[in-house]
């Protein structure tokens, strides 16, 4: 990664700065280049749902985010603050960066959160002990703090009597909630979903889109997520980005992404989609 | 094998011990070797936990270490796996002291086995820290933990679990490179025997002995590791459906 040169994101007319900029990231694999100079705001409380064919790179945006990929070109702003990169050394207000540091990305990382495919809760430690680890740990609660938080967490996500329970003891919809619960006590601002429903067998994907629903409305997170349910992202998100090839090919309000698509990829895909069920 | 097994053999290889000790012929030489067993004992432990220490060290560095500590550690897994641990003991006690360093014996056995098996070691805590899922640091990277806490919370106590098989091995091999301990002058068990056998020639008597002795301590070893096993495993996957 390059030093590079960004603007820090100010307030568009009348509104707030975003919570989330993607500034031109290029993130490459050897000689592929999964995204291809990608540019995206979102705005803080923005739902995004992020659509698009399997290998289109929609979980690379979110684990670039989550800083689980560095990215080959590009910065990445989060809550008014440069992510991937901080600003050079006496380079105060000329928008001068360089490639952050791991203190750097400690710092502005807590303010993200990420929910897996496959829930990837610890093995070795109960529901709640799951939940308290890293606020313990990293945040430096007491472990009654940890503990209480964990408990109203969990019981959010109306595992309230399973708080005792181990991983291996819970089902698939049940672990999924634990992990919602595990990210949300680090009180993100952001949260990001990689097809949290995907690993589920049908008939427990209702119950984690319903603690998904409930966190929307209750909450005012930023939130991202990369679904294959058309039916949740119309519904639910502010906005929706279909992903083809590493760019992002349309975006728009669901209703009209969905009702009247303007680009032929995004036809081909709905209906695929559609066709399949 | 089972722990339920395992008792059994331990059990049998203690009865058998006694029902050869009750014999007349066997039974004079049973106080020497008895003696030369506690010294294999405590060559055995005192390597054993050394070399978990070097392993777990050594194998941490060479993964996460930064370079110097790295190639330190990579050095150490080399030499001491490529070099015999006869010419490794003989190293510490013969060639040590022209450049001034004396160590007793005892702590020569210790410390060139514990270093052997540690090396080996190195391997095994490598490995058991690589078969954890790549998901687990990356669920710890997201809940900001950072890579030392990640490893000593999360992955740890993981990888304890998939380790302990191999380390019952390699501290049974442990057990049994301790007879040559006797070259550098140490009355452990295998060098009571021949001892006893030189000057007696009981050799069938003194040898069986040997063998059985050896074998309960390594079904010791063995059930143990057992129970470790089992406990660590309950403590991973409490109520694992599948
Ligand atoms: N670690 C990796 N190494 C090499 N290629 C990768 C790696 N991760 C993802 N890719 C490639 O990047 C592209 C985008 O992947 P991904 O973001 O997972 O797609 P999606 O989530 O949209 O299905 C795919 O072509 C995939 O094969
Ligand atoms: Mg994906």
């Amino acid at each position: 990664m390059e030093a590079s040169t960004s603007e820090r994101p100010a307030a568009a007319e009348g509104g707030v700065a975003p919570m989330v900029r993607f500034d031109r990231v290029t993130k490459r694999y050897g000689a592929l280049t999964v995204l291809d100079d990608l540019q995206l705001d979102i705005a803080a409380g923005e739902k995004v749902a992020i659509i698009g064919p399997s290998g289109s790179g929609k979980t690379t945006v979110l684990r670039m985010l989550m800083t689980l990929e560095r990215i080959d070109g590009g910065v990445i702003w989060v809550d008014g603050e440069p992510m991937t990169h901080m600003p050079g050394p006496g380079a105060a207000g000329s928008g001068s960066l360089v490639p952050a540091s791991q203190r750097h990305l400690r710092q502005v990382r807590g303010k993200v959160g990420m929910v897996f495919q496959h829930f990837n809760l610890f093995p070795h430690m109960s529901a709640l002990k799951n939940c308290m680890e890293a606020p313990v740990t990293v945040l430096g609660l007491s472990r009654k703090e940890a503990r209480e938080r964990g408990a109203e967490l969990l019981s959010m996500v109306g595992l309230g009597d399973k708080l005792d329970h181990f991983p291996g003891q819970l089902s698939g919809g049940q672990q999924q909630r634990v992990a919602i619960a595990r990210a949300l006590a680090m009180r993100p601002k952001v949260m990001l979903f990689d097809e949290v429903t995907s690993a589920l067998d049908p008939e427990l994907v209702g119950e984690v889109l319903t603690v998904i629903r409930k966190l929307g409305a209750e909450h005012d997170l930023t939130m991202i997520m990369v679904t294959h349910q058309m039916g949740f992202a119309k519904e639910f998100a502010d906005r929706v980005c279909f992903f083809y090839q590493g760019r992002i090919a349309e975006t728009g309000a669901p209703a009209e992404l969905f009702g009247n698509p303007e680009n032929e990829r995004t036809r081909q895909f709905l209906s695929a989609v559609l066709e399949a069920g | 094998m089972g722990v339920r097994q395992t008792t059994i053999l331990v059990i049998l290889s203690f009865v058998a011990g006694l029902v050869v000790a009750s014999f007349a012929g066997f039974r004079e030489f049973i106080p020497g070797l008895l003696e030369g067993a506690w010294v294999t004992v405590r060559i055995t432990v005192q390597g054993c936990l050394l070399a978990v220490v070097m392993a777990v060290i050594a194998g941490i560095a060479k993964m996460y270490g930064p370079w110097p500590l790295r190639w330190l550690a990579v050095c150490y897994i080399e030499v001491f796996r490529g070099t015999s641990a006869l010419v490794q003991l003989f190293w510490l006690f013969f060639v040590l002291p022209h450049f001034g360093v004396f160590l007793e014996p005892m702590t020569v056995a210790v410390v060139g086995l514990g270093l052997n098996v540690g090396a080996y070691g190195a391997e095994v805590v490598r490995g058991a820290i690589q078969a954890v899922p790549r998901g687990q640091w990356e669920a710890s990277t997201a809940l900001n933990l950072t890579r030392m806490q990640a490893l000593r919370r999360i992955i740890l106590p993981q990888a304890l679990v998939a380790m302990i098989p191999p380390w019952g091995n390699l501290f049974i091999e442990l057990l049994k490179s301790t007879a040559i301990v006797s070259l550098i002058t140490i009355g452990d068990l295998a060098f009571r025997a021949q001892q006893m056998n030189q000057t007696t020639l009981k050799t069938v008597q003194i040898f069986s002995i040997v063998l059985v002795m050896y074998l309960a301590i390594s079904m010791v070893i063995t059930l143990l590791m057992r129970l470790l096993e089992r406990r660590a495993a309950a403590g991973l996957s409490r109520g694992r459906v599948s």
